[in-house]
C-alpha cells in the first residue's frame, strides 16, 4: 500500500513503518488519552500490554514545506542534527544510549511534518522521555558549525543515494518544480538542493529551532506497554520545565495550481528505458474527493487487472511496469502515473494507451467489482496499522495533526466505503480530464524519445 | 492479548551501562540519564510443532491480538538448485505461482486477492522457496483455498510464461543503471567464481532466461515441491488444532517425493586482498561491498560473530557507521554483515561513498577491519550484547515478525527452544571470542574489494594509496577480454 504523504525522508536508512495489506472486519477504534501540559505540549498516550515495548513518537508540526527559497532541504537537515546531542548528551551518546537499552530509533521529515520515534523495552521508557525532552529543551547550547557541517555532509550524501545516483531520481524534483509555482511549499523537493544544503549556516539551525522547536508545537504520542501514572509524571518532570516558544505562524493557503495547457518536458538520465510521468493537480489531505481519488488509482494501476496494468503490461506488453498514486498533503496534493516501456517501444504508444483508458473511465465508469476490489484492499489496510505500537502511535499523530483528531481511524476508514462508482468517474473528469505536466525522463543524449504534444495528439 | 509465558531469561540481567543515582523523589537532575529498572521478563510464544502424514511439518504460535493471520509455505529449495547453464529456474517459478493453476487463471488469481484484501507472495531465495499468505481470519478458509490451490496446482502456462520471461530479461537491462545492484551482483561473482551456486545470479542472466522453457519450470517444481521438503508456519489469531484441520483439509492431499540433497562444492580460496574496479561513467557515489567467503548457518561462533559483527557495523553506533558517516560524513550510512546459510555464505562490509572520497574511504574501511581484530573494551561490548538482547521482545510484536523469526528455526533447523536461549547464549561471548572470531574469519590480507564507481575519477587515487592491486572488471565481474 502507498504511503499517504508526498515525500519522508529518514534519518537511517531503511524504514520502519511498512504497512501491507489485508483484511475485512471493522476497523476498531484505537483507544487512547489526549492531554496538553501548560507550556503546550500535547501528549497522546495508548496503552497496549502485549508485549513488553512501547513507542515514544513526537511530531513536530514543521516540514520542508515550511522552508524559505535558498534554504530548501533545512526542515531534513535540521533533523539530523537532532541526533548530534544536547546540552545533557554528549555527541554520539544519543544513539548509544538507546542501543544499549534495545531500542530501535529514527527519524523522517515530509512536506509537512517532522518525526522521531523510539521503540524500545517498556523499562527503558524513562530514557526515550529524558533524551526527547534534552533534545527538545536543550539543544541549542551545544549547537555548533562541526556539528551542522558533519550532516551536511551526510544529507548530501543521502541525496546523491536517493536521488542523484538512482536512475530516474530527480523525476520528482523536475514535476514539483513544473507544476507548481515557485512560492508553493510543495514546489521544492523535501531533500532540498546541493547550494541550499551548503547554504545554510548555524544561525539557520538556530532560528529554525526556537521557531518552530517549541513544545507548543509538538506532539509526543505514547503507545504501548506502560503505566499511564507513571508516564504522565515522567513526562510533567522531563517535558513541564521547557518554557512555551513564540505563537507558530504557519501557512494555512497556498497558491492556486493553474495549468493552462498541457505541458511537455523532458530530463536526461543515465538510464536504459525512458520513463513517462503524468501528473495532475488534485487535492489535499481528507478534503472530500481524497479518498476517491485513492480509489481511482487503485482501479487505474495497481494489480494485474487494474486498467493500465492490464492493458500496457499484461496484454500489450509494451510497458515494463505502470503505477498511480494520489499524493496528499496538509496543503495540496496531486496525482500521478507512471509508465516504463518495454525496451523498443516508443512512449507516443504508450501515451495512446493511457489517454484511452483514462477516457474510457470518464465516459463510462468503472465497474462494481473494480470499485469492491479497490475498497477492499482499503479496509484490509486499516487493520494492518494497528499491528504494531509505533503504527498506532503514529496513526494517533497523523490523525491528531491532520484531522484535528486522534480520533478519526473509523472516519478514515468511512471515506473509502463512501466512495462510489459514479465518484470514480467524476473525479477522474474534474481532476484527470484537465492538463498535467507530461515528463519523460530518457537516456542522456536521446531527448528526441521524448513525448511532445504533436506526438499526444496535440495539447489540451 | 499476546501470552509470552515466561522463563525469566532477560528479566536477571542487570543493565550496567544506563547507570544513575540522581534520580530520586520528586526532585531530579537533568545532567543524569534516568535509571532504569530491570528490563522485562519475556520469553517467548511456544512453538506448536505437527507433522501431516505426508511429511508436510507446521510450526504453529498463537497470537490473537487482532484477526489476522501469517501462513509461510517454507520448501527447502531454492537457486542453489539451479542447473549451472539454467540460472533463474528457482525464481522464475516462484514468479510463476501466482500466473495460473489448473482451475484458475492469472487474472482470476489476482481477481481474487484483491477482493479478498490478503497478500499472496511467492519469492525464492538460496536455498528456499516460500509463498507467504497475509489474511484476516474472517477469509480464512478463502484465503487457504486460494493459497494452497497456488502452491499445490500451478500450470505454468505458456503465455504467462513468455510475459513473466520479457519482463524478466527487461529487468536484467535495467540493473545496469543501478550502481549498487551491479555491486551486489558482482560482488558474490567475484568471491565464489562460477562453479559454485553462490556466485550465480539468483535471477539469472540474460543468456540464461532467454534458453529457459516451461519445462524446466516444472521439472525443477516437481523435483522439489514436497510436502517432506516443506514447513508450513503459521502465526496468528488461530488453534493448532482447528487450523491443523483446516490445512490437512488443503494440504494432505501433496505427494510426498525424493528430493535430492543440496551438496555444494568448495568455494574457491580467497587470493591476496585485491581491488575489483567496475566502471559505472558519471556515478555520483562509488558502491562499496568488500569480502569474502564467511561462515555457514550452523557455525559454532554464531553468537560471537552476532557480537562482533554488531560491534564492527551492524548498529547505527557501529565502527564502521561511526567512522565513515558519523565522523567523516562520506556517506549516509556504512555497515558489515555476514549472510550465513547452509554453506559458508558472504561476509560483507557495504557503504555508498561519494566519488570524491573513495579512496579515503577505502583507507577508513580497511582500518576498522584491521581494528577489530584487537580487544574491544568492555562498554563496546557490553553495549552490542545490550542491543541485541534486548531487541529480541520487539522481533516478535505482529503477527508477520513472529513468523519471520520462525523462518530461520524451520530452515536450519535450530531448536525450537532457540530464541528462549538466545539471551544467555549473547551474554556468554566474552572478549576474547570477539577478538578470536575477529580474527579468523577476517583477514584483511585476502579480502575482495568491489567498487562500482565513476573509473575516470576515482582510480587514480586508489592507485595512490596503493592498498591493494586494481583489475578492471565488467558489470557481472567477470574479466574484460
Amino acid at each position: 500500500m502507498k504511503t499517504k504523504y508526498l515525500v519522508t525522508l529518514c534519518y537511517l536508512m531503511g524504514s520502519v513503518l511498512a504497512v501491507a495489506p489485508l483484511d475485512a472486519q471493522a476497523t476498531p477504534k484505537i483507544k487512547f488519552e489526549k492531554y496538553t501540559l501548560p507550556n503546550g505540549l500535547e501528549v497522546i498516550l495508548h496503552e497496549d500490554h502485549s508485549t513488553p515495548i512501547v513507542s515514544v513518537d513526537t511530531w513536530y508540526h514543521v516540514g520542508s514545506g515550511d522552508e524559505q527559497l535558498g534554504r530548501t532541504g533545512f526542515a531534513h537537515l535540521f533533523e539530523h542534527i537532532m541526533f548530534m546531542g544536547s546540552q545533557n548528551v554528549p555527541v554520539g551518546a544519543f544513539d548509544q544510549m538507546l542501543e544499549a537499552a534495545g531500542a530501535d530509533n529514527n527519524g523522517s521529515t515530509n512536506e509537512d511534518r517532522t518525526n522521531y520515534y523510539e521503540n524500545l523495552p517498556s523499562n527503558a521508557l524513562a530514557l526515550a522521555l529524558w533524551l526527547d525532552a534534552d533534545r527538545m529543551g536543550f539543544l541549542l547550547p551545544t549547537m555548533d558549525l562541526a556539528k551542522l557541517n558533519l550532516q551536511r555532509d551526510v544529507v548530501k550524501n543521502e541525496r546523491r543515494q536517493r536521488v542523484d545516483n538512482v536512475p530516474y531520481g530527480r523525476a520528482d524534483e523536475t514535476i514539483l518544480a513544473a507544476l507548481y509555482p515557485p512560492s508553493h511549499p510543495y514546489s521544492w523537493p523535501v531533500i532540498g538542493s546541493m547550494a541550499d544544503l551548503s547554504a545554510a549556516s548555524v544561525d539557520d539551525v538556530k532560528n529554525f529551532f526556537r521557531t518552530y522547536y517549541a513544545p507548543n508545537n509538538a506532539t509526543v504520542a505514547i503507545a504501548g506497554d506502560f503505566d499511564p501514572v507513571a508516564v504522565k509524571k515522567l513526562v510533567a518532570q522531563y517535558f513541564g520545565p521547557i518554557p512555551r516558544g513564540p505563537a507558530v505562524k504557519r501557512r494555512t493557503t497556498v497558491p492556486a495550481v493553474v495549468i493552462p495547457q498541457d505541458k511537455f518536458i523532458v530530463l536526461e538520465d543515465k538510464v536504459q528505458l525512458p520513463r513517462l510521468f503524468y501528473t495532475w493537480p488534485t487535492v489535499k489531505l481528507y478534503a472530500p474527493d481524497d479518498a476517491a481519488l485513492d480509489i481511482l488509482a487503485l482501479v487505474l494501476a495497481n494489480d494485474k487487472n487494474s486498467r493500465l496494468y492490464k492493458k500496457l503490461v499484461y496484454e500489450l506488453q509494451i510497458a515494463q511496469n505502470a503505477r498511480a498514486f494520489q499524493e496528499s498533503g496538509r496543503l495540496d496534493g496531486k496525482f500521478q502515473v507512471d509508465v516504463t516501456p518495454m525496451p523498443g517501444q516508443k512512449v507516443a504508444d504508450i501515451d495512446q494507451v493511457v489517454r484511452t483508458e483514462i477516457a474510457n473511465i470518464i465516459d463510462k465508469g468503472v465497474s462494481t467489482r473494480e470499485l469492491q476490489r479497490a475498497q477492499n484492499s482499503y479496509k484490509a489496510s486499516f487493520l494492518d496499522r494497528l499491528a504494531s505500537v509505533l503504527g498506532k502511535a503514529d496513526q494517533l499523530n497523523t490523525y491528531n495533526y491532520f484531522a484535528g483528531n486522534p480520533d478519526y481511524v473509523q472516519q478514515d476508514a468511512a471515506r473509502y466505503e463512501r466512495v462510489t462508482a459514479a465518484d470514480v468517474q467524476r473525479v477522474a473528469r474534474k481532476y484527470l480530464g484537465k492538463p498535467k505536466i507530461v515528463l519523460t525522463v530518457v537516456p542522456e543524449g536521446k531527448k528526441e524519445m521524448m513525448l511532445t504534444a504533436a506526438a499526444a495528439g496535440g495539447a489540451r | 492479548m499476546r501470552v509470552f509465558h515466561s522463563s525469566g531469561a532477560l528479566g536477571v540481567l542487570a543493565l550496567s551501562v544506563i547507570q544513575s543515582t540522581a534520580f530520586a523523589q520528586g526532585t531530579f537532575d537533568r545532567t543524569k540519564p534516568p535509571e532504569l529498572g530491570p528490563p522485562p521478563r519475556v520469553a517467548l510464544p511456544p512453538i506448536v510443532t505437527r507433522e501431516l502424514p505426508n511429511g508436510l511439518k507446521l510450526m504453529i504460535v498463537e497470537q490473537h491480538e487482532l484477526p489476522l493471520a501469517d501462513f509461510v509455505l517454507l520448501v527447502g529449495s531454492g537457486s542453489t538448485t539451479d542447473p549451472t547453464s539454467k540460472t533463474g529456474v528457482a525464481n522464475l517459478t516462484s514468479a510463476m505461482l501466482r500466473e495460473g493453476t489448473a482451475t484458475r487463471k492469472s487474472l482470476e488469481i489476482a481477481d481474487q486477492i484483491a477482493f479478498l484484501g490478503i497478500n499472496l507472495s511467492p519469492s525464492s531465495s538460496w536455498e528456499s522457496s516460500t509463498l507467504s499468505l497475509h489474511t484476516p481470519t474472517a477469509q480464512l478458509d478463502s484465503a487457504l483455498a486460494l493459497f494452497s490451490d497456488v502452491a499445490l496446482h500451478p500450470s505454468f502456462p505458456a503465455n504467462e510464461f513468455e510475459r513473466i520471461r520479457k519482463s524478466r530479461l527487461t529487468d536484467l537491462i535495467r540493473l545496469k543503471d543501478q550502481g549498487p545492484a551491479i555491486a551486489n551482483l558482482a560482488f558474490p561473482a567475484i568471491i565464489y567464481g562460477s562453479g559454485h551456486p553462490y556466485g550465480a545470479a539468483t535471477l539469472g542472466t540474460e543468456a540464461s532466461v532467454k534458453s529457459l522453457s516451461v519445462a524446466d519450470l516444472q521439472n525443477y517444481y516437481q523435483a522439489n515441491f514436497k510436502p517432506n521438503n516443506a514447513t508450513l508456519i503459521i502465526v496468528g489469531d488461530v488453534s493448532p488444532s482447528q487450523i491443523e484441520q483446516k490445512i490437512n483439509a488443503v494440504f494432505g492431499g501433496w505427494q510426498r517425493g525424493d528430493v535430492s540433497p543440496l551438496t555444494y562444492a568448495d568455494p574457491p580460496k580467497a587470493g591476496t586482498t585485491t581491488i575489483y574496479l567496475i566502471d559505472k561513467p558519471g556515478a555520483a557515489q562509488s558502491s562499496f561491498r568488500i569480502g569474502a567467503v564467511g561462515v555457514p548457518r550452523s557455525t559454532k561462533d554464531y553468537f560471537a560473530l552476532s557480537v562482533m559483527n554488531t560491534i564492527l557495523g551492524g548498529s547505527f553506533s557501529s565502527r564502521l557507521n561511526q567512522n565513515l558517516r558519523e565522523t567523516k560524513g562520506y556517506t549516509y550510512g556504512a555497515n558489515t554483515r555476514f549472510d550465513m546459510r547452509r554453506a559458508a555464505g558472504p561476509f560483507s562490509a557495504s557503504a555508498e561513498i561519494v566519488a570524491a572520497k573513495t579512496d579515503s574511504a577505502l583507507l577508513e574501511f580497511m582500518k576498522e577491519l584491521n581494528g577489530i581484530r584487537q580487544t574491544v573494551p568492555p562498554t563496546e561490548l557490553s553495549r552490542a550484547k545490550r542491543f541485541l538482547q534486548l531487541q529480541l521482545p520487539g522481533n516478535f510484536e505482529t503477527t508477520q515478525d513472529i513468523a519471520f523469526q520462525l523462518v530461520p528455526v524451520a530452515l536450519y533447523g535450530l531448536p525450537l527452544d532457540y530464541y528462549n536461549n538466545y539471551v544467555q547464549n549473547i551474554e556468554a561471548v566474552t572478549q576474547a571470542d570477539v577478538a578470536r572470531v575477529a580474527q579468523q574469519y577476517i583477514n584483511t590480507g585476502s579480502l575482495a574489494v568491489v567498487i562500482v564507481g565513476d573509473r575516470k575519477s576515482i582510480e587514480p587515487g586508489l592507485k595512490a594509496i596503493n592498498v591493494a592491486p586494481i583489475v578492471i572488471r565488467d558489470m557481472s565481474g567477470q574479466p574484460i577480454p
